[in-house]
């Protein structure tokens, strides 16, 4: 059924005249993206084997895999044909990734969007942070921006569209969700998703040249409350460097 | 011997650009570089770089360099002047679109930006350390170096001071409407929407940056209030998003890797370097053309950049730059540089 499903929603759209867009479908679901990372690793075999691909970057999705390429190197419309046979075949890939474990502030200016999103659903603020809380959630994708990570798993009854008109800038560390994702803002940015708290963890690190970003495609992230304080000395000990990413995770062994 | 430039005066939002960081999208790294790679790739072969080397990008108040070692060349494209000041005190008006040399103790103070994005480029290249495969300044992200008071940067210098300079014909990007191809979310608007993109009158805002461009015009309707929203997906520059409000963006050089709105269009890339010369105001009309057309532009455009490239004269002694640069130098004489 689902792998049905998945291939009459198949699609190849063009995003200019340098990228292809493969589109498997328009769900943010575990299945989808199996088969979005099954293509990629089949992209990138074409990529290391052929160097007149023209294959520049790969960028999967949730649902999506973009492909972009230098059209004076090749030619596009056979690449995109190339990839939708690739797509129609090419099986799904699972990846299993660490659980996270990671604290979140939910203070009043942190959150601004909190009780906005509480009284739009009918629920309490505390039922909302309550949900936050007991959800796990799977990293699908990293993108937007350097190790901003777009997770599924939000309570459906929490879910709402993203403002109507983006805020100009949105703080560093927002815990922020939209429709069905939730999301962290590593950097201050433009956003129109909803700013439900703050993590005092960087999610992205220059520092560390080998994971700048910390998630990857596959891990799960479970969200514990913190107050101001702990927030604060949270904070403190990450960007001194004293705190070490491995005392986050959930069921693994700090090496 | 290298040459050494220090920064003594950063100017505003100067950055540090090459040709991008690609390959990293799929970490959220954006791929940035110049705005406008033809003006870029104008001044490096102006200084006799290859085309890849980092010029540092003005958009407002330029900076201003001090040469600390080694003679080097340097040379600017766009609307954009500069001061040079030499190490005895004598100043002069340098003009974009050819080189200068400057000595140890000579000074380069470049004025305003009074177009779009203009470059300054220089000999062997502003050699800042490479981050992930590229100098370029990504700020949002703190990859690559801004351009900060008191940065000493590498570059190189000049073998004998019998050096020759570079001269060229301004560079003419391409006029008429910015060329786009349909997609990949215009199913979801309404079908007047795209005539109304192909047909209103934009303007460019002031809340445009190298991540965007936010555009004032009549608002494009969704199919549906949902279709505002779609499952993030691939974002790339010049892709044309629309959110709930119906009021496009264009995503420039520094634009995220995915995003949530619907994407009714995408300019085209031999039109990219086109909206990096748009100021606040200005207007902005669209035309859809298809894959073969873009392709074709873009061809247009490389063949076009190599005639110009075959048009740089190298060959006015050094010295004559510190005489009236019209006067005695035929070249530059008026009328000269026409239309094609």
């Amino acid at each position: 059924m689902e792998t049905t499903d998945s291939l009459d929603a198949l699609r190849l759209l063009p995003l200019g005249d340098a990228a292809w867009t493969v589109e498997f479908g328009a769900r943010i679901d575990p299945a989808l993206h199996g088969r979005v990372l099954g293509l990629l690793e089949a992209a990138e075999r074409i990529r290391k084997e052929d160097a007149f691909a023209g294959i520049v970057d790969l960028v999967p999705t949730f649902r999506s895999l973009t492909v972009c390429y230098d059209p004076l190197l090749c030619d596009g419309e056979r690449l995109g044909q190339t990839l939708l046979s690739l797509a129609r075949t090419t099986g799904a890939v699972r990846r299993d990734g660490r659980h996270w474990h990671l604290p979140v502030c939910f203070d009043d200016d942190f959150a601004p969007d909190l009780d906005d999103l509480a009284q739009t659903k009918g629920l309490s603020r505390e039922t909302v942070i309550e949900r936050l809380l007991g959800a796990t959630f799977r990293v699908y994708m990293i993108g937007f921006m350097p190790g901003f990570p777009y997770m599924g798993g939000l309570p459906e009854a929490l879910e709402m569209p993203r403002l109507k008109s983006p805020r100009k800038a949105v703080p560093a560390r927002s815990l922020a969700v939209a429709g069905a994702m939730c999301a962290v803002y590593p950097w201050e940015s433009p956003g129109g998703w909803r700013l439900l708290g703050r993590t005092p963890i960087p999610l992205f690190s220059a520092r560390d040249a080998l994971s700048p970003a910390l998630l990857t495609s596959g891990d799960r992230v479970s969200w514990r409350a913190v107050g101001r304080d702990e927030f604060t000395d949270l904070e403190a000990a990450a960007s001194s460097g004293g705190l070490k990413r491995d005392s986050l995770l959930i069921g693994e062994n700090p090496s | 011997m290298n040459g050494l430039v220090e920064i003594s005066d950063p100017g505003i939002a100067n950055s540090l650009q090459d040709l991008g960081r690609v390959g990293y999208r799929h970490m959220g790294i954006a791929v940035s570089g110049c705005l406008d790679p033809l003006l870029a790739r104008c001044a490096n072969a102006l200084v006799g770089n290859p085309s890849g080397c980092a010029c540092i990008e003005v958009r407002a108040a330029g900076p201003a360099l001090t040469v600390r070692q080694g003679r080097v060349r340097v040379a600017l494209t766009g609307a954009l002047t500069a001061t040079l000041v030499r190490s005895g005190g004598d100043e002069r008006d340098v003009p974009p679109w050819q080189s200068v040399s400057l000595d140890p103790g000579d000074a380069l103070r470049v004025g305003f930006a009074a177009g779009g994005a203009a470059y300054v480029a220089i000999s062997g290249g502003f050699e800042t350390p490479l981050q992930l495969g590229s100098r370029s300044t990504y700020r949002r992200a703190e990859i690559g170096e801004p351009v900060a008071l008191g940065m000493r940067i590498p570059c190189a210098a000049l073998p004998h001071k019998g050096a020759h300079e570079y001269s060229a014909c301004p560079w003419r990007h391409d006029e008429g409407p910015i060329r786009v191809m349909l997609g990949p979310q215009d199913d979801h608007f309404k079908p007047e929407a795209i005539a109304v993109l192909l047909s209103g009158d934009y303007a460019v805002t002031a809340q445009s940056d190298r991540m965007g461009m936010r555009l004032e015009g009549p608002a494009l309707a969704h199919l549906t209030p949902a279709s505002a929203d779609i499952v993030s997906d691939g974002t790339t520059l010049g892709a044309i998003q629309v959110p709930g409000n119906g009021l496009p963006i264009i995503l420039l050089a520094d634009c995220q890797t995915a995003g949530g709105y619907p994407k009714i269009a995408t300019v085209i890339g031999a039109d990219l370097p086109r909206l990096a010369q748009l100021r606040p105001g200005q207007s902005i009309r669209f035309l859809a053309i298809d894959a073969r057309e873009a392709r074709q532009a873009l061809q247009a455009l490389e063949t076009r950049w190599k005639w110009w490239a075959y048009g740089v004269v190298h060959g006015m002694p050094g010295a004559e730059i510190d005489k009236d640069w019209r006067a005695g130098w035929p070249l530059y004489q008026d009328g000269w540089c026409q239309d094609e």
